[in-house]
């Protein structure tokens, strides 16, 4: 078959190129960082990886503390997050099943939350927030239950540590959690509320039998969703989590994060010192990617689910 | 049960009221005329203004635009139009991964191939590290948009003898214009935001820019940053103020977008 020039055929290619643009992209993101992290790698290994000391004087450099800092504090958003941004779908999508525009309204609230920017977050965190929530939620922490090694540590005035990230990161995530979470519930097919009603359940026990183990998968996936925000979350992150690295279970700790680390260091750096920041880049790069096959399995389950339910 | 959902709604709505309530009160009082048009000023002086940083966020947000938005339809076309291909199959794929990616890796990705290569900072640099978090979610926004057409509309297009590049463009396009153009407001709202990729692409700076392509560029979110970590009563009562034109540009954008799409774009959202 001739290949014409046909306004059909530059159509096609113009818009493959645009494609194709996309994966060259990504190729090029992960050549670079592996290209940049060459000789960290070269020179610590996978010992990188596992690594708590991170000491740029001595060329001593493991990345632990940073993926400890990365998970503490994710852990905490979505531990704090999760529950809430499931009250708030429920509420939307159930309660207020009556009264639909009072939703949308609700819902249009809390999805302002996602228009703020991370820097702001952080500003109000570090200047209002952390000293409030030092003062008022972890001094009382640490008073009461200070024997648990979770609250062991003295808050700082400032406020500036895992927690104060966590809570931080929480606030941050629940509006994109509480939005996927709210168009899973309202995809719940309404026969099974009316089912369980019709076998005289109470609202709380149609919700919690019927509606969500139905769409558990879909929850889940916005769980994976909030957990990937949480986790390549910078600004935030690096005006209140106190930019020490550190390795411990006490909360009210200083830490670090990957991206903080990045965020903080790499201007200056330079040799392998830099070249062990590309590395920390390479994992945060890998941790999306792996999020993110994740979540794709997963909606691929739940929609496959979902047509052969019917 | 219901007790600990309304406690939960109350959790979530109070930290936004208390955010956008502190951001107000803070940095009204900071700002003016002078405020929106001055050269910053050093960490005591309470004359210094944004200028220079609102500029040149707008430009930045620009030249992502010039970027992002072809790239974007584009590509979200092809996945729409061409969606059996195996390009699309893969470049979704990595389109998907890009979307939520985060941001300082990227911004330090556009470090390494032009700041290293160029030896400076730029606008160009900035611009181009907004852009790639502009792309997916336009291409993203366009691809759904575009599937809400009904396929009788390009069969009947196409029956009708049309080719079918001139179908995607009349009928296609057409019909799903509004969709198109709410992915690019928010793509837009969403760049205006961000802070991570600029730090090292475009820094910061306190004039107004002369070129595009050899000095750093100031803006408004490493202003705030800045500012609001340097410790000095001064420039934190500015960064309020930066921070309240920032969340004024956001809100206006995305009530814009919230005011004019309905419902039809809530499955764009599922990752």
């Amino acid at each position: 078959m001739r290949f014409r020039l046909t306004g059909d055929a530059i159509a096609t290619v113009a818009l493959a190129a645009a494609a194709l643009f996309i994966i060259a992209l990504l190729v090029g993101l992960a050549y670079e960082l592996y290209l940049g992290s060459s000789s960290s790698i070269a020179r610590f290994g996978f010992g990188f990886l596992f690594g708590s000391k991170w000491n740029p004087n001595k060329n001593t450099l493991g990345a632990l503390p940073f993926i400890y800092g990365t998970l503490v504090t994710s852990a905490i958003a979505i531990i704090i997050g999760l529950p809430i941004s499931l009250g708030v779908a429920i509420f939307i999508s159930e309660r207020l099943k009556a009264h639909r525009s009072l939703g949308y309204m609700l819902g249009t609230i809390v999805d302002l939350l996602a228009a703020v920017p991370s820097v702001v977050y952080g500003l109000f965190g570090i200047l209002v927030f952390a000293p409030l929530l030092s003062q008022y939620i972890e001094k009382p922490l640490h008073e009461s239950l200070g024997f648990i090694p979770l609250f062991s540590g003295t808050p700082f005035q400032g406020g500036a540590n895992f927690f104060t990230a966590g809570v931080i990161l929480a606030i941050m995530i629940i509006p994109t959690m509480s939005a996927v979470t709210r168009d899973v519930l309202h995809a719940v097919p309404d026969s099974q509320r009316e089912a369980m009603y019709s076998l005289g359940a109470t609202e709380w026990e149609v919700t919690e039998k019927s509606v969500l183990p139905y769409a558990r998968s879909g929850i889940f996936g916005a769980f994976v969703l909030g957990l990937g925000r949480a986790i390549g979350e910078t600004m935030a992150v690096v005006m209140v989590i106190g930019n020490i690295p550190t390795i411990t279970s006490n909360l009210f700790s200083s830490g670090y994060t990957l991206s903080a680390l990045i965020a903080n260091e790499f201007g200056e750096a330079s040799g392998l010192y830099r070249a062990a920041i590309v590395e920390v880049a390479l994992i945060l790069f890998f941790v999306a990617l792996i999020i993110n096959v994740f979540a794709r399995l997963l909606l691929w389950r739940m929609t496959r689910g979902a047509n052969a339910q019917g | 049960m219901t007790i600990l959902i309304l406690v939960a709604v109350v959790l979530a709505i109070v930290p936004l009221v208390f955010i956008l309530g502190e951001v107000l009160v803070r940095g009204a009082g900071v700002i003016n005329l002078g405020f929106f048009i001055h050269l910053p000023g050093g960490p005591n002086d309470k004359s210094g203004g944004i200028g220079p940083a609102i500029a040149g966020s707008f430009i930045m947000v620009g030249i992502a635009g010039l970027f992002s938005i072809p790239i974007g339809i584009g590509a979200g076309i092809f996945f729409a139009e061409w969606s059996s291909s195996k390009i699309s199959t893969v470049s979704g794929f990595m389109n998907d991964v890009l979307t939520g990616f985060p941001t300082m890796v990227l911004g330090l990705f556009v470090f390494i191939i032009i700041v290293l290569s160029t030896h400076e900072f730029s606008a160009v640099a900035g611009g181009f590290a907004l852009s790639l978090i502009m792309i997916p979610i336009i291409a993203r926004t366009t691809t759904e948009s575009l599937k809400l057409v009904p396929t009788t509309l390009r069969e009947a297009s196409m029956a009708l003898g049309v080719p079918r590049w001139k179908t995607i463009l009349r009928i296609v396009i057409s019909t799903g214009k509004t969709g198109l153009l709410t992915g690019i407001v928010l793509a837009i709202a969403r760049a205006t935001g961000e802070t991570a990729p600029l730090l090292l692409t475009a820094a910061a700076s306190t004039h107004y820019i002369t070129s595009i392509v050899n000095q750093p560029t100031a803006s408004l979110t490493v202003l705030i940053y800045n500012y609001g970590t340097s410790g000095f009563p001064v420039w934190e009562a500015q960064a309020w103020g930066a921070a309240l034109v920032l969340i004024l540009v956001m809100l206006g954008l995305n009530l814009l977008v919230k005011l004019t799409i309905g419902r039809n774009l809530t499955e764009a959202r599922m990752e």
